[in-house]
């Protein structure tokens, strides 16, 4: 529906079906991802919105039961195939979930941890890159003395924009937040908005968001899904002000089933 | 007061009477124990205990022997089956998902975990007692070691699924392939409570008697080879007590002194060990 309105996809989604088994989560839904924009996806709980979200790095696999058919190309490579290389996707593609998970080790580790998977840097690299991470996730200022300390001694803010340093310490591509600020305070909410402002100079930001005020806030182009169907997607002006279904409105005007 | 209030007032006040008498009935028990431990055991503790061998009767003597044997024989026998707890108990945890093996393994793992210990004595007297054709101190370790590893296999298995799905998704989403998601983060995540599964199954051995009595049998010298019979705190206190010598006997109440310390002691050590911290996500 939206050839025009995506101008330089980075990722495009093609007649994807999902299935949790036999429950069909996802039907049909195709959409396009543009480059180094915020893309939000809201809608109720269960509408699809994370399970289209983690076909995108293809988190699904880790769980047999679960299987996606159709087409996801990222910079037109079909990512679904079978031969796509898991491992080297999702350092393309990375991920922060709803939870702050810190590794059970020290912030500086925590980082370093998802380098060493693909780079032999040397002790002082690393520590560049470290610092480099800690500072685009704004978050250098408040360990930069601790970073011998446990990932778990931070606040829970602090963890989720640890999660978001060691996410872009890999040099992703691609970003995708799974509902990052829904277990965090409105201070700690604002500071991780504004990170997404700034991440989506470089990187492609996707978004999963229960919260309508933040997709309004921080996105560029907004999705609304609804029992695993993509009702609209358009420019989030658009979908805010002068969405073109009468569900959408619904939704967003708080007026919903 | 509405009387609904009243009975369940009555029925509470019933039921906390009830635990805490089967409480105190229980302690009773133990504390008799430990008391009837300490009477007679705490005159024996000395140097000459620890710097002695089992003596022959009527002669002075300590438990040296049998203490080096002991040691020796549960060293051997975690260092065998800890390996082989873990990376079962990770099977079963990680990938024990899918499929008909590894529910058969779990139940088998745990018929073995409630397996009589006298049986274990016995199946390794048979496989290698027998073929070797004389008691011998690794006999006392493999038989351990088979007592030790359903107890690490399902304790490594436990404290794994405490991991949060969540945490193994994060490491898997940096792009970092299943066999370092799991040795560099979940095993990390959860490597206190793997410890105190393998201080436990230490403890558990330490006590054990029938399957070292087909297997290392018993020393009256000193043994540092595993090849030989070896000495064994479990096995001397049984014989020791067994027998109509009263100096035989004090030694053999020292022995069981000795070996309830060192099983409180680990039991202790792995508590301490577990609290310090366990993955709180």
């Amino acid at each position: 529906m939206d050839g025009q309105l995506i101008q330089n996809p980075k990722i495009q989604v093609r007649n994807l079906n999902f299935y949790y088994g036999k429950f069909h989560g996802l039907k049909n839904v195709s959409l396009n991802i543009p480059e180094k924009k915020v893309t939000a996806f809201i809608g109720p709980s269960g509408c699809g919105k994370s399970t289209l979200l983690r076909t995108f790095n293809r988190m699904y696999d880790l769980y047999p039961a679960q299987r996606a058919e159709g087409e996801i190309l990222l910079d037109g490579q079909n990512i679904l195939d079978s031969k796509q290389d898991l491992n080297k996707l999702r350092a393309k593609v990375g991920m922060v979930f709803q939870k702050p998970t810190p590794f059970p080790m020290s912030i500086y580790d925590n980082i370093a941890f998802g380098v060493k998977l693909y780079e032999r840097l040397s002790k002082r690299e690393m520590d560049e890159r470290v610092e480099w991470a800690l500072k685009k996730a704004a978050l250098w200022n408040e360990v930069k003395d601790i970073l011998g300390r446990s990932g778990n001694s931070l606040s829970g803010g602090q963890q989720q924009r640890l999660c978001i340093a060691r996410g872009i310490a890999v040099k992703p591509e691609v970003v995708l937040l799974d509902e990052p600020a829904s277990a965090l305070d409105p201070i700690s909410t604002a500071k991780i908005e504004e990170l997404i402002n700034e991440l989506k100079e470089e990187y492609t930001i996707v978004i999963v968001t229960h919260n309508m005020q933040q997709a309004a806030r921080a996105s560029d182009y907004t999705a609304f899904m609804y029992l695993g169907e993509l009702i609209e997607f358009d420019k989030t002006d658009t979908i805010f002000v002068k969405p073109s279904k009468k569900q959408t409105e619904d939704y967003i005007t708080g007026r919903f089933g | 007061m509405f009387p609904i209030y009243t009975r369940r007032r009555l029925i509470n006040g019933f039921n906390l009477t009830i635990s805490l008498l089967t409480m105190a009935f229980g302690l009773f028990w133990l504390i008799w124990i430990l008391f009837t431990l300490f009477k007679y055991g705490f005159g024996g503790i000395s140097m000459d205990l620890f710097t002695k061998m089992t003596p022959p009767p009527g002669s002075d003597g300590g438990l040296l022997n049998a203490i080096a044997g002991s040691l020796a024989m549960t060293v051997a026998a975690t260092l065998i089956g800890t390996p082989v707890g873990i990376l079962a108990g990770t099977y079963l945890a990680e990938f024990g998902g899918r499929g008909w093996l590894a529910p058969t393994t779990r139940f088998i793992n745990d018929i073995l975990l409630s397996a009589p210990s006298i049986v274990i004595g016995l199946f390794i007297y048979e496989i290698y007692v027998v073929k070797v054709g004389h008691f011998a101190g690794w006999g006392g370790a493999f038989a351990l070691a088979l007592i030790v590893i359903p107890v690490v296999v399902r304790t490594t298995e436990d404290m794994l699924k405490l991991v949060p799905n969540s945490l193994r998704e994060a490491a898997a989403a940096l792009g970092a392939p299943r066999w370092k998601v799991i040795t560099l983060v979940t095993w990390r995540a959860s490597k206190a409570g793997m410890m105190t599964g393998i201080l436990l199954a230490v403890a558990r051995i330490s006590g054990e008697t029938a399957p070292l009595l087909f297997t290392a049998l018993n020393n009256q010298f000193w043994s540092s080879n595993m090849n030989q019979p070896m000495a064994n705190l479990p096995v001397v206190v049984f014989q020791f007590a067994m027998s109509p010598y009263d100096d035989w006997h004090k030694l053999a109440w020292a022995g069981a002194l000795l070996i309830t310390l060192g099983v409180l002691g680990l039991n202790i050590l792995a508590r301490v060990v577990f609290r310090q911290k366990m993955p709180s996500n």
